[in-house]
């Protein structure tokens, strides 16, 4: 059970980032779906619902998703449907159910560098960036290398708007469960990223495998490679959803299945 | 702290701790078709609607509500009356736990999906658990509700 001591719901970010920094035991409250699963008492709780994070904006050469957007809005967005297709909508759809994801927020997932998040792999492959208030604008790649977590509020998502053509693909032991392996392909000017997470740490890039990739051109045989070389590079740890072993299997039929989807 | 709900179109006062879940003072307060399942966020018992969205109320902050409109099943009125129908035309309202939960999600399934399908209703009702019906009766009186054919 989470318990609240003084509890503020500030207008604007400067406020939020201000109270953060005031006490040590103060703490943000994003949507609030996981941090109820916990048990403790935080000193100050810190509402982010009503300083202005919620909204998917064009900025011309880019778009800005606030971090207190819904993961429903995130997945329905038409506006990132028209420029990244279905695998923004396929990396959240398995997100428990709508009425879950109406309430968690991108930014809260993202903040947290939640391994089994599926909308941090395919932000990884997007190659987004992230905006801090304090810290400024930095990729997510980097932000998600940073042990530990920064005291700083986190504003919004951008990802650069290009002729991107991606695709998501997962593995669960039932619908809504955690991924046991999430893997996360777009292509696009610059080439190809692969993004694999859930396995069970932070979602990270497969650098071998997409400079493999990069290199040779997409056929079936050298998409099946490029899944064995993902499959080398990357650490795959054990938990109840499935074992190290299995995940790295795994990785190789899935980063296969969302580079011969992106070659359609 | 005070907050102001419109529930089931009546405005009124609650008195509430910020760190209660809207389950816990829907309840207090005499709204007891609200139920309390799983309360970790899985099962959509508890579901209602939040300005006809439909969220999970064991997981939504009740100062967040402050001043939107709540819907419980005790305030669906008109057509939307017609689902409780076409789930017992079907037999599968059996225990009935589940079935205000189910019929809230429903019913903002219908606002939202603009070209309802099988395969797009039965994604839209994941997050609604039924431990009696094994969910095909209620698929069938679902899409009957929708106008979904096979």
């Amino acid at each position: 059970m989470i318990t609240f001591g003084d509890y503020i719901q500030p207008k604007s970010v400067d406020e939020a980032y201000e109270s953060l920094i005031s006490k040590k035991s103060a703490r943000l409250i994003g949507g609030g779906c996981f941090l109820r699963m916990g048990n403790r008492r935080i000193g100050l709780a810190i509402d982010l619902s009503q300083a202005g994070l919620d909204y998917i904006k064009d900025a011309g050469e880019e778009i800005e998703i606030g971090a207190m957007t819904s993961l429903r809005s995130f997945e329905t967005s038409e506006l990132l449907k028209e420029h990244f297709g279905y695998m923004i909508g396929d990396s959240v759809k398995h997100i428990i159910g709508v009425q879950l994801r109406n309430i968690a927020t991108i930014g809260a997932t993202v903040y947290s560098k939640y391994g089994f998040s599926d909308p941090i792999t395919a932000l990884l492959a997007l190659d987004a960036d992230i905006c801090l208030y304090q810290g400024g604008r930095m990729a997510l790649g980097d932000f998600l290398k940073e042990v530990g977590h920064r005291r700083d509020v986190l504003e919004k998502i951008i990802i650069k708007k290009s002729n991107k053509r991606g695709s998501f693909q997962t593995l669960r032991n039932s619908q809504v469960d955690y991924a046991i392996l999430s893997v996360a392909v777009v292509d696009d000017e610059k080439g190809i990223r692969i993004s694999i997470g859930a396995r069970p740490g932070r979602a990270a890039l497969a650098i071998k495998a997409m400079e493999y990739i990069n290199s040779k051109g997409l056929c079936e045989e050298i998409a099946s490679k490029a899944g064995e070389i993902a499959a080398e590079e990357l650490h795959y740890g054990s938990n109840n959803r499935g074992s190290g072993a299995y995940r790295k299997e795994l990785s190789k039929i899935l980063v296969k299945r969302a580079l011969l989807e992106v070659s359609k | 702290m005070i907050i102001n709900l419109h529930v089931n179109g009546i405005k009124k006062s609650f008195d509430i701790n910020p760190d209660e879940y809207l389950v816990e003072v829907l309840r207090r307060y005499g709204y007891l078709s609200v139920k309390k399942a799983c309360d970790t966020g899985s099962c959509g018992v508890c579901t209602v609607l939040v300005d006809d969205s439909p969220v999970l109320s064991c997981s939504y902050y009740a100062v967040r509500a402050n001043n939107k409109h709540i819907t419980t099943v005790e305030g669906i009125s008109g057509e939307d009356r017609s689902l409780g129908e076409f789930l017992v035309d079907e037999g599968v309202d059996q225990c009935g736990y589940c079935s205000p939960g189910l019929i809230l999600t429903v019913i903002a399934m219908k606002k939202e999906l603009e070209n309802p399908t099988k395969e797009s209703i039965v994604e839209y009702l994941t997050g609604n658990l039924c431990r009696c019906t094994g969910y095909v009766g209620q698929l069938r009186a679902i899409m009957r509700y929708m106008g979904v054919s096979e």
